[in-house]
């Protein structure tokens, strides 16, 4: 299934994902990353661990709506594999993200520009096993 | 004042990853599959929020402190372990496999897609699992 090349929305809304995380440093002395603020929430040990990172997902999970008053439309999702597969790596997204200290969002973006010697490690490891079981299942095993 | 502040900071977070293309699992396969109808944009992603936040990080700090106080809780763990590289390597699989990662997944649950809500209860039991298996260490942070 094609998709549109769309290196403006995409450049723009890495400009946006970048404020959010300069904002949270800015207000809060934290690392945006979405596997720490997830299982931090999961696991939080007292009630101020749980507000901010409850307020913050809050926040996220209103912006599709909010794109939805602006501009008319939800932004376009397409899930073009089985609610099997959806869990089956949600399980190893889960565990992997929390064994490797973090996600995209926390090596990938707050990493990355930390200059973290272990995000640089880990970015071109989940995108290299990624590129590769994509590779696998599109291409070898022709799902 | 400091949730709302939080709630904010999730909502730029979200428009940014709902306008730039993350939040859409059938654009992420197509970043990775070079192979197949590629579609690069993503690139685009992760070079505008590193751009925002290697330049806003250093002036965030800049200051004593962040607005709400508590200090900078950055990570400074710089060891490169087993855990770090095989957790990298896992949640990469993952990715590959379900098309999400948890800062897309979070901001996609407002569109309402049942699919988005299944991923995160397994990312969770993921979370779950990684704790079963290893215990984290009392001053592990994760990112």
């Amino acid at each position: 299934m094609e998709t549109l090349f769309t290196p403006y929305a995409s450049f723009g809304g890495g400009l946006l994902i970048g404020l959010g995380a300069v904002l949270l440093m800015l207000g809060l002395g934290r690392i945006l990353g979405a596997t720490g603020i997830m299982s931090g929430l999961v696991f939080a040990e007292n009630g101020s661990e749980f507000s901010w990172r409850a307020a913050m997902i809050v926040g996220m999970i209103l912006s599709p709506g909010l794109i939805f008053l602006v501009t008319g439309k939800m932004p376009e999702l397409l899930v073009p594999v089985s609610p099997l597969m959806i869990v089956i790596g949600g399980v190893i997204v889960g565990f992997g993200a929390s064994l490797g200290s973090g996600c995209t969002s926390g090596h990938g973006v707050c990493g990355l520009s930390r200059m973290s010697c272990r995000s640089i490690v880990a970015v071109p490891t989940f995108m290299a096993t990624a590129a590769i079981t994509v590779y696998l299942i599109r291409h070898v095993f022709g799902a | 004042m400091k949730l709302i502040y939080a709630l904010l900071t999730g909502l730029v977070f979200g428009v940014g990853i709902s306008i730039s293309g993350m939040i859409n699992p059938a654009k992420v396969f197509n970043f990775f599959d070079i192979a197949g109808p590629w579609d690069p944009s993503l690139a685009f992603v992760m070079g505008g929020a590193v751009i925002v936040t290697f330049i806003g990080y250093r002036l965030v700090w800049r200051r004593d402190a962040p607005l709400f106080g508590g200090g900078f809780q950055v990570p400074t763990n710089s060891v490169i372990d087993a855990h770090l590289v095989g957790g990298s390597a896992i949640f990469g699989i993952g990715w590959g496999i379900a098309g999400f990662c948890p800062g897309a997944a979070i901001p996609a649950l407002g569109t309402g897609r049942w699919e988005v809500a299944l991923f995160l209860v397994a990312v969770t039991a993921g979370f779950y699992a990684r704790r079963l298996l290893t215990p984290p260490q009392p001053n592990a942070k994760v990112a």
